[in-house]
């Protein structure tokens, strides 16, 4: 039987299971083979905190969506062309996001009467009407890979557990994946329980076997390679592309990289990674607390290393009075926050915008913190890099605020040539730098204001520094009034005065009157909206702050060259509050505060609107 | 004492040829603790401590947290970082641990370390950092003027007790050894050859030294520890901590208790071969434990001296030795193989 192939250019895959499922994995490999292929991608992991909910219940459901296109995008997609559904908990869980004739293919075996029950379904819903609108294939997942696997020492239990590889498998032949690498990574994954990686290959084989003999599926997919600029590629979450970003940032300001850190999702990934690359010379300390994280990177910073904590919203909040002090003793040090949902423990797995005003104000006194913030997943590596540059030249905490959709997401990067990456180097202070000889530690650079470092072992440099108010110069203690008026109005001027680069505008015909304007992880969906008001003849201006602190120099400018400029945020208007006050410009925002991404078709009907209005 | 011990405690940090005196030490700001403050003596003591280990000046750093005694950085002429309360051994551990060539101290009070930073001293004490932790315990709280500490007697009647504190205080030499430290010891402000001798040993041990400090708030808490500078009791309260000598005061003496733990007994009504030996080296903290219980609850007999003293490899080391090995197994790191690791592709 020869099966129809069906071109495509661009399909939305959800995998939809429990938390014990392994869809995360399955997701992953999905992802890896759409990579390997060369499609165009975007991915978005939705998962609860709880480990392991009840099984089969609405809580439990964990998620991977991914968008892979034969052209270049910029979202996870907004509504998924086939949900695989591992039970019924996923299904229902998922099937509000599900346009009508989209694809289902749900684990029959799963939809047991206990399980239903559990979801509060009272009949199958695979066996009313209730989806007739939707092109259902009801596989039996599980005991198709139960006796897939009837020739492996396994008990059924086990066999049962690779009924998600044969789900993979299956998609793989539905969407023309490539399959070695699955494979091989199986092989690797299970090196020391052979038996469990063949296991799961023939699952996974199984699987795609199964879709090239029933007669459940007629037609299977292809979706071309998109044409990306060229270079090489690699897939990367945000958290992978930041961890490399500040050994880059290491390496790039030969300075040892000190990691300070204390676990907490959606940050911890981060500590992860760059505890295995100790070999860049990558010290990383897991610490009794967020304080201590922190406390220890600036301890180190002190000593001359790039000192770094790692968090996410709570930590910061802890965190808060050591910035403090980093602020005071201008020492350099990057403060990672990947951003969740709050306030207070929120939703730890579900990602915001929501720490601007405190990555901006949130500590005592007058304490300016530059802050950098990067707009996708690979994007974080460069971010990296500039926060440590701000840092390391300014002698300077600074704010690097990722999020849980960066965090997580992943894209295809194009790897950057490392010789072309910027040297961010600056000398430590080795000399007297006053006229009589002596150590003036607060004594500054006239050009960036920046205090010198010098580090313990420099002889003839010994100097005090701590949270006290500094004399200007000498850097003793002072309860001078207008020094202390002085040292807090050079300090602002110190952060006001970074350089940072214009912000660009994306106007196509330079005679849009509407600009949509963003920060951070919303580039994608905002970008994605803006294409579609333009291909739809409309005209719209975009631009994304990359530095929120200072902003860059022309920002007010740009604001009041339009009529009028739109600001999405995933809080309720914390940049437009910042903006508004410093420029006096009247900001529409519109701000959904779901735990969840922009979604493309959402911003262009607000644009539209926007565009609309009188 | 282990020649490891001896050996290990400073010697990653560079010597200098140059003979130095008390006066290398004194930095050119003016110490402004109240007049009659312990914390006068125990500078001092530190001062003329140091030229003896011989460091290269720029090699040490003192860092401290908030209170009275974290003015201590300010006035000793090397590296210093007065910092936040309670966080001075997170700091340092940070500096310590990524620069192994450096002497750092921790320069820390009863409030500060006990109370705000209870949790960072019982972390840094477990890991074994090369750090030395000079806890000033005066049993009060002197900069806030005069609140009971985490150290003070139950029913302290201060300005925030006035019908007496209520808590139980925490015993700083209990609290470390249960936190696992691996050298604990007491001592005291007014005897400045006893605290030389402790900070010697404590300097000599490589991991994280932590050291009790007795000191007067003469302001807040005056006379605190008179019994240990009494000259008409002190020599009978005051038991001795040597390793390898019996543990005795003037009329005092440590023994076996018939329940299996220990007391002290009238020297007299012992015979020499009951009284127990000091082992500061003992892997067991048990006996050290009981030792420090011995002053509950109020100053009838206070041991002082190195209540233990074990090897252990610190923290900075482990990390290093972790790093070298990493570089042993894969070569030292490089950037363009880490961003081509992984599956790649190509596009044009």
């Amino acid at each position: 039987m020869t099966k129809q192939v069906q071109q495509l250019d661009r399909v939305i895959i959800r995998f939809a299971g429990d938390s014990g499922d392994g869809m995360q994995l399955t997701g992953d490999r999905f992802t890896a083979g759409t990579a390997e292929f060369g499609n165009d991608l975007s991915t978005l992991p939705n998962f609860p905190a709880e480990i392991r909910a009840p099984a089969g219940t609405l809580p439990g459901v964990s998620s991977f969506q991914l968008h892979f296109a034969d052209h270049d995008i910029l979202t996870p997609g907004d509504a998924p062309n086939v949900l695989v559904a591992m039970n019924p908990a996923a299904l229902k869980a998922n099937l509000g996001d599900l346009p009508r004739g989209a694809d289902i293919i749900a684990n029959i075996d799963e939809f047991t009467k206990r399980n239903l029950q559990k979801v509060g379904y009272a009949v199958n819903p695979l066996e009313d009407d209730s989806l007739s609108e939707w092109r259902v294939h009801a596989v039996a997942l599980t005991s198709l890979t139960v006796k897939a696997l009837e020739g492996f020492d396994l008990s059924k239990k086990d066999a049962e557990r690779s009924k998600n590889m044969f789900a993979l498998g299956l998609l793989s032949w539905l969407y023309h994946r490539p399959t070695e690498h699955t494979i091989k990574f199986l092989e690797q994954k299970f090196a020391k329980k052979p038996e469990i990686a063949k296991a799961n290959i023939a699952a996974f084989q199984a699987g795609w076997n199964y879709g090239e003999t029933t007669e459940a599926f007629s037609v299977s997919y292809e979706v071309k390679p998109a044409q990306l600029a060229p270079g090489v590629y690699r897939n990367i979450s945000g958290n992978q592309a930041l961890a490399y970003g500040l050994i880059a940032a290491s390496v790039q300001s030969k300075l040892p990289l000190f990691l300070g850190s204390y676990p907490i999702t959606p940050a911890s990934d981060i500590l992860h990674e760059l505890s295995k690359h100790k070999r860049f010379g990558v010290r990383t300390f897991q610490a009794e607390d967020e304080i201590a994280g922190v406390g220890a990177a600036l301890g180190a910073a002190f000593g001359g290393a790039l000192g770094v904590t790692t968090t996410s919203g709570p930590g910061v909040a802890l965190k808060a009075e050591t910035v403090g002090l980093a602020v005071t003793t201008e020492l350099p040090l990057l403060i990672v926050d990947v951003q969740r949902a709050g306030p207070s423990t929120g939703m730890p797995t579900k990602t915001e915008q929501t720490d601007l005003l405190m990555a901006m104000f949130g500590r005592n006194g007058e304490s300016p913190v530059p802050i950098v913030a990067p707009m996708s997943p690979s994007d974080c590596f460069d971010a990296a890099i500039e926060a440590a540059r701000i840092a390391v030249k300014y002698r300077t905490p600074v704010m690097l605020l990722s999020d849980g959709y960066l965090a997580n997401g992943s894209e295809p990067w194009r790897l950057p040539e490392v010789s072309e990456l910027p040297d961010i180097s600056q000398e430590f202070t080795t000399a007297p730098n006053g006229d009589d000889g002596e150590f003036l530690p607060f004594k500054r650079d006239t050009d960036t204001l920046a205090r010198p470092w010098a580090v313990p072992g420099t002889p003839g440099l010994e100097h005090r520094i701590g949270g006290i108010e500094k004399a200007d110069g000498t850097g003793n203690i002072s309860y001078d009034p207008d020094n202390h008026d002085l040292m807090v109005r050079t300090r602002a001027a110190k952060i006001a005065g970074i350089d940072v680069p214009d912000l660009e505008v994306d106007d196509a015909d330079g005679d849009a009157k509407v600009l949509v304007l963003g920060w951070g992880s919303t580039y994608g969906p905002i970008a994605a909206a803006v294409r579609r008001i333009r291909r739809a003849g409309g005209k719209v201006a975009q631009a994304h702050l990359r530095h929120l602190n200072p902003l860059p120099a022309n920002t007010g400018e740009i604001l009041k060259s339009y009529d009028k400029v739109l600001l999405p945020e995933i809080n309720l208007g914390q940049l437009a509050l910042l903006l508004r006050a410093r420029y006096l410009v009247d900001i529409i925002s519109y701000n959904r505060v779901r735990g969840l991404p922009f979604k493309a078709e959402e911003l262009a009907g607000v644009i539209q609107d926007v565009i609309d209005s009188d | 004492m282990t020649e490891l011990v001896n050996g290990r405690g400073l010697s990653l940090v560079p010597k200098t040829d140059t003979k130095q005196t008390l006066k290398d030490f004194k930095s050119d700001q003016e110490v402004r603790w109240c007049p009659g403050c312990g914390d006068y003596a125990i500078l001092a003591a530190v001062q003329s401590f140091l030229p003896e280990l011989g460091l290269k000046r720029e090699n040490i750093v003192f860092v401290s947290g908030i209170g009275c005694s974290s003015r201590f950085p300010y006035y000793l002429n090397t590296y210093g970082f007065h910092s936040i309360h309670g966080r001075a051994p997170a700091i340092a551990t940070g500096l310590a641990a990524s620069r192994p060539d450096l002497s750092v101290w921790v320069i820390t009070g009863d409030g500060d370390a006990l109370s705000i930073g209870g949790n960072h001293l019982i972390h840094a004490l477990r890991r074994n950092v090369n750090l030395n932790i000079l806890l000033f315990n005066n049993r009060i709280y002197g900069l806030t003027k005069g609140q009971y500490s985490p150290t003070s007697e139950v029913g302290k009647i201060t300005k925030s007790t006035p019908m007496g504190s209520l808590d139980k205080p925490f015993n700083p030499i209990s609290l470390a050894i249960g936190a696992e430290a691996s050298f604990v010891a007491r001592t005291i402000d007014s005897d400045r050859k006893h605290l030389q001798s402790v900070l010697r040993e404590a300097t000599a041990h490589r991991g994280t030294s932590l050291v009790e400090i007795y000191q007067n708030c003469n302001i807040f808490n005056d006379n605190a520890f008179e019994q240990l500078k009494d000259p008409e009791i002190r020599d009978d309260i005051t038991l001795r901590l040597e390793h390898g000598q019996p543990i005795v005061s003037a009329s005092k003496a440590v023994v076996r208790a018939a329940n299996g733990g220990i007391e002290v007994a009238d020297r007299a009504s012992v015979s020499a071969d009951q009284i127990m030996v000091h082992d500061a080296h003992n892997p067991d903290p048990s006996l050290a434990f009981a030792l420090s219980r011995l002053d509950e609850p109020a100053f009838e007999h206070v041991p002082i001296g190195v209540f233990r003293s074990i090897d252990r490899p610190a923290y900075d080391v482990l990390m290093a030795e972790q790093m070298e090995e990493a570089v042993a197994q894969k070569g030292p790191g490089d950037l363009s193989d880490l961003l081509l690791g992984g599956d790649t592709w190509r596009i044009g």
